[in-house]
């Protein structure tokens, strides 16, 4: 019962700017406030000016991608990257890598959440620990012992063990994603169907499936991202197979133009139309009533 | 066991419990366990596979003990890894504390999206980036010379270089745990810390820091793991000065082709990483369940 | 009596809300004072001004005679007890309560000391050692109140400490602290919007309505001689009839509506013409007697028991706007009580009722 009308909507953060307003007109509270203004402004331009910079040396003439010194302003390098056979089979490379990775991860993941959820006790840590481990494990150590293994029973191939080295991992995403909304299931819905007459099985799709459909969009959506943007597990595994990142990774040491800047510039766009239909979805979901359960 | 066929039913228990065993054996536990039987074996011609010379050994573990030049690669890993978790800690802590506690929803749902755009992103882009932004005729040099602060370029390639784009790829890892557990603390127990007289200062060491214990036990943990793990910054961003120990294992698969050798130094990353990870629950006194949510 | 809070004409204002009206108060030093308010009156605000965590937008607030502007919570001789407790639950309850000490550099060995003596103070010696979450919820109240009290604040401001607790132990909760205050002799600041918490514990109540004070005063003054109509709504149960001033003579005036003519005292500004209402409290209409004046005619629908006395819910029969009234019948007296569904008549004094203007 807050009684600040300022705080209505935000009962839990009374501190709101406008209290800061007050607050700085005392001077012992000048110094932190500006201190951290300035830590503020810091850590803004470290996060975002990286990447105005690569997005920005799209368009300059140079064929070295920086932006000093300005060569002039150009599209080329943007028409180039459409006309790159090489990265569009690169991308396709990733697209199949991905696709393998979700096939794999979603059921598994899932299968995973609902085996741990059903156990107690010590049996459940244990195993929790255990699929969880993977995500403790560096990156190039996984790569490394799916090579060893699979190379050995003859799985060679650069996306069959790309597949499996990813998926090694994203399945613990998934496993933790499924889990924490399996949290918030009530048991007693599933006994509730059971005693109406319906089999194990249909409870599962009638019942579960349904009520974990959000996290498992929000799994695949998240695998498909860890799978695109691996770089230290599919060093190992890749064989012969150029993905995007490893491509992207070699044009680095040689041959750098801003062609890749353009691949960036592009996937930055598509990341950024991305986040704001998600919020959008979002937004519009919460506010039709009866829409989001 | 009993637990998941009751729930499930026993054809759909079952196949559950099998996808996850195929997991846990066929691509997390048989393929590290390889990796160990690699490590401990020498790395002979295919002809003399399986003949006298293949036994178990040290030798490819000594191998690194020996040569202190590797050595001290390895120890350059873990102390740069240690103090890039302490500079993306610094970094990061002020922003989680604000997010957490001070700023309005709108502020903190801008500032998300903000943060997370750059990580929906590759990671060799992030690493592209600061590979333009550091290069000799970069910008960084430019303005620093434009504005007086250097009379000329500086060669930032090498540490510098590793230790600025490991931070920036690993900064939303150390970000998202400290702010979702700060953002737990109720308002009114730093009201009260103050209204007992405390400084800020006392407030976040006696009441915010100690309750961010988790989150920022998580960060640290997964933040040292993918810093000591890293391939890509040390080999876009480093110097022949600054090599890492991932990169040591790299040349062991794929110059040397000497892949046992490789798997001891893989065998010995991993087990690094797993005393720090063990090292720093016990630091902060947090269980695992509790630290991978 | 001196003066430990003083408020000169305050003001809050956040972005476009006036969240507290221009208004002066005085608490005296070692009162039991209580702010009472429905919620969102700005009651909160004004503690928080108070406490420090809030600069108004104007005026003075005076604590033991000093200008606090510029002043923050931290350095400010008030201690306050939060809604929640805001117990810190990574310490031991001797370190909670000992905090105030630690921040003022007070040794290990004294502040344990202290925090015993504390301990003794809230009646739960040898509790030192327990964590927060091993309290009931009446024991981390007192250990709040202890926390508190450690610093040796001039005033203690108390934001509905006891609104998260059952009502027996919220009862009994309400003893401790009056007690507690009276044996410190600390000035207690205590706001909520339960008025018979607030009537029960204090010596003046301050009563505030939409960021505006309404009344100040004892108890006994707000239950018999509300200043304006909120008052009279907000403490305690009245009956109500509305109307316009037809006249005024001395210290009364003559209310017309729709039920008839009643006299009642009167605030000086009354004039004629005004609208008003008329307030009369359930225990001062009584069955049958012959008054002159002030008389209804009402249908008994409803009687609760509620031990002590007994209420009797009637309605006063009208076209377009019919009054229900209550009456409050002592046990001893419910031989007078009328019949359910019977018409009766209620009569009460001119010294019982009050007439306020109401726009």
């Amino acid at each position: 019962m807050t009684d600040m009308p300022i705080a209505t909507a935000n009962s839990h953060k009374p501190a709101s700017p406008l209290r800061h307003r007050f607050l700085a007109s005392r001077l012992p509270d000048v110094l932190p406030r500006l201190a951290f203004r300035l830590y503020f402004v810091f850590f803004l331009t470290y996060l975002l000016l990286p990447l105005l910079i690569l997005a920005a040396a799209t368009f300059n003439r140079s064929s070295f991608p920086t932006i000093v010194p300005w060569l002039g302003t150009t599209d080329m390098w943007i028409a180039a990257l459409f006309r790159d056979g090489e990265i569009l089979k690169a991308l396709g490379s990733s697209a199949v890598i991905a696709a393998g990775v979700i096939a794999i991860s979603l059921p598994v993941g899932t299968a995973a959440a609902l085996v741990l959820t059903s156990l107690h006790g010590r049996a459940r840590s244990v195993l929790y620990a255990m699929m969880v481990s993977p995500l403790l494990t560096p990156g190039v150590v996984i790569g490394i012992a799916t090579l060893l293994f699979w190379r050995k029973v003859g799985v060679g191939g650069g996306v069959a063990l790309s597949i499996l080295a990813q998926s090694s991992f994203i399945i613990s995403f998934v496993m933790l994603m499924v889990a924490a909304r399996l949290q918030r299931f009530d048991r007693t819905m599933e006994d509730a169907a059971l005693g109406l007459g319906a089999s194990r099985v249909y409870v599962f799709r009638r019942i579960l499936l349904p009520f974990l459909r959000p996290a498992l969009v929000g799994a695949c959506f998240i695998a498909l991202l860890q799978s695109f943007e691996n770089y230290n597990t599919t060093l190992f595994v890749r064989g012969t197979e150029t993905p995007l990142t490893i491509f992207i990774a070699s044009k680095v040491r040689a041959g750098l133009t801003p062609v890749i800047n353009a691949l960036g510039l592009m996937m930055m766009v598509a990341t950024v139309i991305g986040a704001v239909l998600w919020e959008v979805v979002r937004h519009r979901k919460r506010s039709t009533p009866g829409a989001g359960r | 066991m009993n637990e998941i066929t009751q729930r499930f039913g026993r054809p759909l228990g079952a196949c559950f419990i099998l996808l996850v065993l195929l997991w846990l054996a066929g691509l997390v536990l048989v393929p590290n366990l390889t990796m160990l039987d690699f490590a401990l074996r020498p790395n002979l011609p295919a002809t003399q596979l399986g003949g006298p010379k293949d036994g178990y050994s040290f030798d490819n573990f000594l191998y690194l003990w020996n040569h202190p030049s590797h050595g001290w690669i390895f120890l350059k890993t873990i102390w740069s890894s240690a103090l890039v978790t302490v500079l993306t800690f610094l970094i990061c802590y002020p922003l989680a504390y604000w997010l957490g506690q001070v700023s309005t929803p709108r502020q903190t749902s801008a500032l998300l999206v903000l943060l997370t755009v750059p990580y929906l992103m590759n990671e060799v882009l992030r690493g592209l980036a600061w590979y333009i932004i550091l290069a000799f005729d970069g910008p960084l040099n430019a303005a620093l010379v434009h504005l007086g602060l250097l009379s000329e370029p500086v060669r930032w390639y090498g540490d510098g270089g590793v230790l600025a784009g490991m931070a920036y790829a690993y900064l939303l890892f150390m970000l998202l745990p400290i702010y979702n557990s700060v953002s737990t603390l109720d308002h009114a127990q730093i009201d009260a810390a103050r209204d007992l007289g405390a400084g800020t200062l006392r407030i976040h060491r006696r009441v915010v820091l100690p309750h961010a214990k988790v989150g920022i036990a998580t960060g640290c943990v997964f933040t040292f793991m993918l810093a000591a793990g890293s391939y890509m910054a040390p080999a876009l961003l480093g110097a022949p000065g600054s090599r890492w120990f991932t990169q040591l294992i790299y040349d062991w698969f794929f110059e040397s082709g000497n892949w046992n050798r490789g798997a001891a130094y893989g065998v010995t990353l991993l087990v690094l990483c797993l005393v720090a990870v063990l090292g720093m629950l016990r630091l902060f006194q947090v269980n695992l369940t509790s630290a991978v949510k | 009596m001196t003066n430990t809070v003083s408020l000169l004409d305050v003001e809050m204002r956040f972005a476009a809300s006036l969240a507290i009206r221009r208004m002066s108060l005085e608490v005296r030093s070692g009162e039991f004072f209580s702010i009472l308010g429905p919620s969102g009156c700005g009651k909160t605000t004004l503690l928080r001004m108070i406490s420090g965590f809030l600069q108004p937008t104007s005026g003075k607030i005076l604590i033991d005679g000093q200008d606090m502007r510029d002043v923050p919570a931290n350095r400010r001789s008030t201690a306050m007890i939060f809604q929640s407790l805001a117990l810190f639950p990574l310490m031991p309850v001797w370190e909670n309560i000992a905090f105030g000490l630690e921040v003022r550099g007070m040794s290990k060995a004294r502040r344990r000391q202290e925090a015993e003596r504390l301990l003794e103070l809230i009646a739960l010696p040898g509790y030192g050692e327990r964590m927060p979450h091993e309290l009931s919820g009446g024991q981390r109240q007192r250990v709040a109140i202890a926390r508190a009290l450690a610093i040796e604040p001039k005033v203690l401001l108390l934001d509905e400490p006891l609104s998260a607790l059952d009502l027996k132990l919220r009862q009994r909760m309400r003893a401790e602290l009056r007690e507690l205050q009276k044996r410190t002799g600390v000035t207690f600041i205590y706001i909520t919007h339960d008025q018979s918490e607030a009537l029960a514990m204090s010596d003046r109540v301050a009563v505030m309505s939409a960021g505006e004070l309404q009344q100040v005063g004892e108890p006994l003054e707000l239950y018999t001689n509300p200043a304006t109509a909120f008052v009279a709504e907000f403490v305690g149960e009245n009956n109500i009839m509305s109307g316009t001033v037809i006249d005024t003579f001395g210290d009364y005036a003559v209310l017309e509506g729709a039920h008839g003519r009643f006299v009642g005292r009167r605030s000086a500004t009354l004039r004629p013409q005004m609208k008003a209402r008329l307030y009369v409290r359930p225990e001062s209409l009584s069955v049958d007697r012959q008054e002159t004046e002030n008389r209804l005619v009402a249908i008994s629908k409803r009687f609760d028991f509620e031990g002590a006395f007994a209420t009797a819910h009637a309605v006063v029969p009208h076209d377009s706007d019919p009054l229900s009234v209550q009456l409050a019948i002592p046990h001893q007296h419910l031989g007078q009580a009328p019949d359910i569904g019977k018409s009766f008549v209620a009569g009460f004094s001119r010294q019982d009722a009050v007439v306020l203007a109401h726009e």
